[in-house]
């Protein structure tokens, strides 16, 4: 202990040492938040400029809050219903990879069986896979079964994308929860359903939720699929996207930032849960 | 979190349910007037007065095509009518329905679009709906670089060429622009526009020394390109931010400028070669599919968008001018009062070489594209012997008229069996 | 104990069979397609997508594009996650902005970035008006293919970074802060704990974000062409172009045959490379 006291100048070069590592990690911060967000400030910026402002040079680095490009897309017939399918099959892929991945994840995660690792190629492969090709297969097959135009057989396709996320995170995400948890629960007398519900759920249930934020952005931003599958029952990528690389570019960036802002208010509201994911060993 | 679930599930249960309730409305399924603006204007005005309803839905060709493969494959579908351009129905020609006995009223349908339209089937596989063709803009600020003696209306390719190098040499950079990007327009330009101006063909002389004439001026114009050109869609957006002073484009691709600006913008005709000026139409048509849920309601349709008051409708939504007969009248936007002079100088010009759309290729008719695309790609932006590249596209070209028996067709003369390449 | 071993199969079977019908099956009639021309199985589609002129340029480049895009993302996000996983107050505005790509579409994302690039774009307004630039540098031009693979690399970085951070998080997450805090006693520096201790622990979390990452680099297409037009031409492209321009389905799965071999390739060695030993599982 007087050791320590002793060694005063080795303590101040330790603080000042302190002082610097703490001024690299706030100018880092700063730095890699103005990388993310200055892109997103153009874009709103040229969102909100008018059509002569967004053509002109050099161009404005504030808003004129000329809201005409953007209220065009507001009144654009259908966008409100275009609005409300993008988040039904948002949530339906949600729903759907969470229900389908997460019981595969926790096999994975705490079985060792023949024919896991041939599992979790396929469920990588379905990423490796350009989805466009696979639209006219699966169009023929919806149109026979009748899910053709259902946000349901929209949000299967999405599902595929998203399952492989689903899987891929619930699976790290139980392998971080001990197993002697549960196995501490069942000599307590829970069958092991009960062990899981009660002890593993809990302490999942962040993870999930942000891996379920996964499955929703990609089903957002997805058009392809959603302009094939969908005639009735529009999503608003395939309804504004479709359109945006031939029209003028004025409407190109207030049809993007329509599309990017119900992201990022998503993200916002479900902000928790991403940080909840990563409190789950250090409670 | 649990109830929201609940909650989100059943709501989408019943959404998912309800969701087959019969389609009443005729699905349009295009691939034109995709601009968010054009595709309002096309359901505001142009569709509003067909009764009973239409659906009007623009797509990208991949989706488009996709999605009538899948409903031609399935055997049922929900679309209606489609709308495209010439090659992309041409690709579909066996599971077109024969319009032959659709009742046009009066409307009198150009007769060469007409033929075109049967693709060599014998049937009326689709109508002809609306065409441009494509045409020169400048910035009235490039004009004191003309070099003298040019006249706009009988503009060559040699004088355009002098024009561009002024132009770059005078203002610091080059400010000729030309659609080369992805969505560019730009195979149709060397198909029906360069090639033909200097060999009168398309096909035969492909590789021929005048051809190689055409393409070594083209290189010389493409010193003095706006490099960015291989990234342009559409020139009125390059023309607006003055990224570009003079372009070449499709009619309706050049449109937002002279509407914006109609006071900085003169149009005129594309440029003459040696052979003449070398110019092609653009169609698009309307079919229905086999598969059409109600056959009648749709052929209704088709004939409501030739009708001479839909037409001239279709001209204001979306800069295309129509295939029947009609009287224009006089309060037509800016777009097209300077566009429809230039045209007109161009089709009526003393040297005027027509040039055909492809005929007879069938789902060749996007490589036959390629073959011109990947000259140019090769020779202006590869830089690789003009020569050697023109020797194998040829021998592309040649096998792919061999494999479809297409026989030559304008400027071409006619030939017993598959066009010979030269 | 039976019952145990049929377990993990009956939570497996869900997945299976939805995969199986709805990626198997199409994807089997797909990749049928790539093996085959006029009814008969051949490699003749291989060979075509193999001697087109453009193909060597297409292949480097989407190759090029994933090994230089992918180790900057992944300093990038493991920068992000540690400082996520260390700052005291403030974490949840941070970890919020570092996701905020994730909600961003690619083509959304190539719109934003052409806006800076283009001629007439924010860059060059920055450029012209700090007088660095006397007037518009063309970035995007035929001519400048560095710095269009520049570009497309700064847009890809910056798009798709946030996935591999927000899988880094979790996982860092799960590390227990005695392995550090035992490093900090024995005076291991922060550089050493974070590759001693951080790293080597992180190993499940960084696989998993590899190998996606990877797969989704070598389908990168949206934000080239928006920013590379025909000049950058990649595999995904190619096939697109294949399938829909010229109505070759056979060609067009032929590339997509190929772009899956590569990836399943690059799993393979990351899968080895970044394996977890048996006995260091938890």
């Amino acid at each position: 202990m007087t050791a320590i006291l002793a060694d005063a100048p080795a303590a101040a070069r330790w603080d000042s040492r302190r002082r610097a590592g703490r001024f690299l990690m706030f100018a880092a911060i700063v730095l890699l938040c103005a990388w993310v967000l200055l892109p997103i400030y153009l874009l709103i910026v040229n969102a909100l400029s008018s059509p002569n402002e967004v053509t002109g040079f050099p161009k404005r680095m504030l808003p004129s809050f000329d809201t005409g490009s953007i209220s065009f897309f507001i009144n654009f017939a259908g966008v409100a219903k275009a609005l409300w399918n993008s988040i039904l099959v948002a949530a339906l892929t949600m729903v759907l990879s969470i229900g389908i991945g997460a019981p595969a994840g926790y096999a994975l995660s705490r079985f060792d069986f023949p024919g896991k690792e041939a599992f979790r190629f396929l469920v990588l492969m379905t990423r490796a896979f350009p989805l466009p090709l696979l639209a006219l297969p699966l169009a023929v097959m919806f149109i026979r079964t009748g899910l053709d135009d259902t946000p349901v057989g929209l949000a299967i396709v999405h599902t595929t994308l998203a399952l492989p996320f689903a899987v891929l995170i619930t699976f790290s995400l139980f392998s971080g929860i001990p197993f002697e948890l549960e196995e501490a629960a069942w000599t307590l007398g829970c069958t092991r359903l009960q062990a899981f519900w009660k002890v593993v759920m809990p302490l999942a249930l962040p993870g999930i939720a942000a891996s379920a934020v996964f499955a929703f952005t990609i089903s957002w931003n997805e058009v392809f699929a959603a302009a094939v599958l969908t005639i009735e029952n529009r999503t608003l990528t395939a309804f504004l996207l479709q359109s945006l690389n031939v029209s003028p570019l004025y409407l190109k960036f207030a049809g993007g930032a329509a599309l990017v802002v119900p992201a990022l208010i998503f993200i916002f509201a479900v902000r928790k849960y991403l940080f909840a994911m990563w409190g789950i060993a250090n409670r | 979190m649990k109830t929201m679930m609940k909650l989100i599930s059943g709501a989408a249960l019943a959404m998912a349910l309800g969701a087959g309730a019969a389609h009443a409305q005729v699905l349009f399924w295009s691939t034109q007037a995709k601009p968010v603006e054009e595709t309002q204007k096309m359901r505001d005005q142009v569709l509003s007065g067909f009764e009973g309803g239409v659906d009007y839905q623009p797509q990208d060709d991949g989706p488009w095509l996709t999605r009538v493969q899948a409903e031609l494959q399935a055997g049922s579908g929900t679309i209606g009518v489609l709308g495209a351009l010439h090659g992309s129905l041409s690709s579909l020609a066996a599971d077109l329905v024969d319009l032959s006995d659709v009742d046009l009223g009066g409307a009198k349908v150009n007769e060469a679009y007409r033929e075109l339209a049967t693709l060599d089937t014998g049937e009326q596989k689709y109508l002809p709906w609306m065409q441009a063709t494509y045409i020169m803009a400048a910035n009235k600020k490039a004009l004191e670089f003309l070099p003298e003696g040019t006249d706009l209306d009988t503009i060559t390719y040699d004088q355009l060429t002098a024009w561009s190098k002024n132009l770059a040499e005078k203002t610091g950079s080059p400010k000729f622009g030309f659609p080369g990007g992805p969505d560019g327009l730009k195979h149709r330009f060397f198909q029906g526009f360069l090639v033909p101006s200097y060999t009168k063909s398309m096909v035969t002389k492909f590789r021929s020394a005048e051809a190689e004439a055409g393409w070594n001026k083209f290189k010389e114009l493409w010193q003095y390109t706006n490099p960015n050109s291989t990234n342009y869609a559409f020139m009125q957006q390059p023309l607006l931010t003055e990224e570009v002073w003079v372009a070449f484009d499709h009619v309706a691709r050049l449109a937002d400028a002279f509407n914006q600006k109609p006071d900085d913008f003169v149009a005129f005709p594309a440029p003459a070669g040696p052979a003449g000026r070398g110019f092609m139409p653009v169609v698009a048509g309307v079919a229905i599919p086999k598969t059409a849920p109600d056959m009648d309601k749709a052929k209704a349709l088709v004939a409501y968008m030739l009708k001479p008051e839909t037409q001239i409708a279709t001209l204001r939504a979306t800069n295309f001018f129509p295939v029947v007969e009609v009287t224009l009248p006089d309060d037509m936007p800016n777009s097209v009062k300077l566009s429809a002079p230039a045209v007109a100088a161009m089709t009526g010009a003393e040297d005027a070489l027509p040039a055909l759309l492809p005929i007879g290729l069938g789902d060749l008719g996007g490589k036959f594209n390629q073959v011109y695309t990947d000259t140019y790609e090769r020779i202006v932006l590869g830089g690789q012997d003009v020569r050697a590249v023109l020797d194998e596209q040829a021998d592309v070209l040649r096998g792919l008229l061999e494999q479809a028996k297409a026989p030559c067709w304008a400027p071409d003369a006619p030939s017993q069996g598959a066009c010979p390449v030269e | 104990m039976t019952r145990s071993k049929a377990l993990p199969y009956l939570l497996l079977a869900p997945a299976t069979l939805f995969l199986c019908v709805f990626f198997l099956y199409p994807f089997v009639l797909v990749a049928h397609e790539a093996v085959t021309r006029d009814g008969a199985y051949t490699f003749a589609n291989f060979r075509t997508m193999a001697e087109h002129w453009k193909f060597p340029a297409t292949f480097w480049n989407t190759m090029l594009l994933a090994i230089v895009v992918v180790p900057l993302q992944l300093v990038l996000a493991l920068t992000m996650a540690s400082i996520v996983s260390r700052v005291e107050s403030g974490r949840g505005a941070i970890l919020y902005i570092f996701a905020i790509p994730l909600g961003i579409s690619d083509l959304a994302a190539g719109l934003i970035w052409l806006a800076i690039f283009e001629q007439s774009g924010f860059l060059n307004t920055w450029l012209v008006g700090l007088g660095v630039a006397d007037q518009p540098v063309m970035f995007l031009g035929y001519q400048s293919k560095l710095s269009i693979f520049v570009a497309v690399v700064l847009a890809e970085v910056w798009r798709a970074t946030a996935i591999m951070m927000v899988i880094l998080v979790a996982g860092m997450g799960l590390i227990p802060k005695e392995y550090g805090e035992a490093a900090e006693v024995f005076g291991a520096s922060a550089w050493k704990r974070f590759t001693r201790v951080t790293l080597p622990l992180l190993r499940p979390s960084l696989q998993t974000a590899i190998i996606l990452r990877v797969i989704l680099a070598f389908e990168v297409f949206a934000v080239v062409a928006a920013l590379g037009g025909t000049n950058l031409p990649v595999l995904m492209g190619e096939t697109y172009h294949w399938q829909f321009a010229l109505q070759d389905r056979n060609v067009a799965a032929a590339y997509a045959m190929l772009i899956l071999a590569i990836s399943i390739g690059f799993t393979l060695f990351f899968l080895y490379a970044l394996r977890v030993p048996k006995e260091a599982r938890p």
